[in-house]
């Protein structure tokens, strides 16, 4: 079933629309993500690309009249399907939030809290899985000796760090970075952009950025998004280079947004 | 004409400092006229003794016995009841119509005067369940007396929770359920807190609730089911019955002491609490 032809595909949205009530926030949108590439969605403040994101882990069941049509498949599974487990389809699709949030708790607890909630109990799987989650996020060296120091303590890049750890340690497949480097000054910004492309190794990424240099830069997939339609979706080099929708070109290169 | 905002400010400082200061004015007036008045009663004897001929000699140890036991008894009820309550309100309901029914009911009820708590607790309570007058007639009144404000305050802190903690506990995979006991409630835990001193204070200085339906014996109750008094009847019923002016002093004065030791002892727990979470 995995190794089908649509297999090096992880993320296959089709012919999506989400409504907010009336207001209609996607329109017939249509995207694919491959396995361990990174994917950046751009486009201007209200175009959809959050929206679009949060659908990948159905963070958007939490707001009230949200109202989807269409599908999306992760793995080939249709994730808003009647018998999809979404805490599971949670723990697959992890997210990275816009402002570092760790819990003022500690960073050890912080890293290890997926788990805790997943029933973990064993000491010792616990202490191996955050030293491993915060080794993949370059955060070990930092933290070693603070681990029962509050998560708050840290600066905000390692905050965020810390937030991306606390995913690794639920093992997903998948990444959703919403804005991830948006509070963060540009050489905090550099680190995290190495770490992606690190990540990418093992995870598919996904990431909403406001940033076009920075979807430049690390992705390989870019997609372009206006007032809730995908304009234009390509390797990232095409749409940045050679974009075949005016409307791309003439956001990439500043005329409007 | 246009003021010079120069003069407005030095106006406005002015009255918010003045009436700041006028209130600890009051506050530390209404200390030291209880405490100069009750502590020449006041010593270990007054604590441990038994009240002589109603009162008027003797100490006050029964009615220690009453003041802690009528707000622990009431507290353990009306806390889990009323942190359940407010959860549920604030993480597991919509808001819709009946939701602000719940809320503006649970604000009359936290606005009636105690006495007609007491009334109820009087029909309900004693006659009707055959309570009698009791602790537990007594402490059912006063927990349901209190239940609104540990349900208001505890939802408001409920609510100012950032909802980025839910946001991400969602996102890795906890239940709704998890995220409130790992995240939501050790983060409302001060907010609480302050709802369950405020009704331990009400609880603790409370006379009109509890005179009808705890009754006022002397004895040192030997079960739930017995009348007890408490410092503030017995204050009341000292005062009121002109018994002794100089053991009501020395009973407030004890009130005023025990109320301010309870705060200290709350506020300390949380400072330690929070120092050991963070």
């Amino acid at each position: 079933m995995e190794k089908q032809n649509s297999a090096e595909y992880i993320i296959n949205i089709k012919n999506l629309d989400l409504f907010y009530g009336k207001f209609q926030a996607l329109i017939a949108v249509d995207m694919l993500a491959q396995k361990n590439m990174i994917t950046a969605l751009i486009g201007p403040s209200g175009c959809g690309k959050s929206t679009l994101l949060r659908c990948l882990n159905r963070m958007n069941d939490l707001i009230r009249g949200v109202i989807i049509t269409g599908k999306i498949e992760i793995n080939n599974l249709d994730i808003y399907s009647k018998s999809t487990d979404v805490t599971e389809l949670r723990k697959n699709v992890g997210m990275v939030f816009q402002r570092p949030n760790p819990f003022p708790l500690s960073i050890y607890d912080n890293v290890v809290y997926g788990l805790r909630v997943a029933g973990v109990r064993n000491k010792t799987e616990l202490d191996e899985i955050a030293e491993k989650s915060l080794r993949g996020a370059w955060l070990w060296d930092q933290v070693k000796d603070k681990l029962h120091h509050s998560g708050l303590e840290l600066p905000l890049d390692q905050q965020q760090r810390l937030c991306i750890a606390r995913l690794l340690a639920v093992q997903p497949e998948v990444i959703l970075m919403d804005e991830p480097c948006s509070s963060l000054d540009p050489i905090a910004t550099m680190k995290i952009e190495e770490l992606m492309i690190e990540l990418k190794k093992e995870y598919t990424i996904v990431i909403v950025t406001h940033n076009m240099q920075q979807a430049s830069r690390v992705s390989d997939f870019t997609g372009y998004m206006l007032l809730g339609e995908m304009i234009e979706f390509d390797k990232t080099v095409n749409i940045f280079t050679r974009p075949s929708n005016k409307l791309t070109e003439e956001y990439i290169s500043g005329k409007y947004g | 004409m246009r003021v010079n905002p120069k003069y407005t400010q030095w106006g406005a400082v002015t009255i918010l400092t003045g009436a700041t200061i006028f209130t600890i004015l009051i506050l530390v007036f209404i200390i030291f006229f209880i405490l100069e008045k009750g502590l020449p009663v006041l010593g270990l004897s007054f604590l441990t003794e038994n009240p002589q001929e109603m009162g008027k000699a003797g100490g006050i140890f029964p009615t220690l016995i009453g003041t802690i036991i009528l707000p622990v008894f009431a507290l353990l009820i009306a806390t889990p009841l009323g942190i359940s309550t407010s959860v549920y309100l604030a993480e597991y309901t919509k808001e819709t119509r009946i939701t602000k029914v719940i809320r503006f009911g649970t604000d009359c009820l936290a606005g009636i005067p105690s006495i007609i708590f007491g009334l109820f607790g009087y029909i309900f309570f004693v006659i009707t369940l055959g309570l009698g007058w009791s602790i537990l007639s007594g402490g059912l009144t006063l927990a349901v007396m209190v239940l609104p404000t540990i349900i208001r305050t505890s939802e408001e802190a409920i609510r100012a929770v950032p909802n980025s903690y839910r946001k991400v506990s969602f996102s890795l995979g906890a239940s709704r359920w998890q995220t409130v006991k790992k995240v939501v409630l050790p983060n409302a835990l001060p907010g609480i807190v302050t709802g369950i001193m405020l009704s331990v204070g009400r609880s603790i200085g409370e006379t009109a609730a509890v005179i009808f339906t705890a009754g006022s014996s002397l004895r040192i109750p030997s079960s739930v089911f017995d009348s007890t008094r408490t410092m503030a009847v017995h204050f009341y019923i000292l005062a009121r019955e002109g018994i002794s002016s100089e053991n009501a002093y020395g009973t407030a004065a004890t009130l005023i002491i025990a109320v301010l030791f309870v705060n200290l002892l709350a506020y300390y727990t949380m400072h330690r609490f929070i120092a050991k979470r963070s």
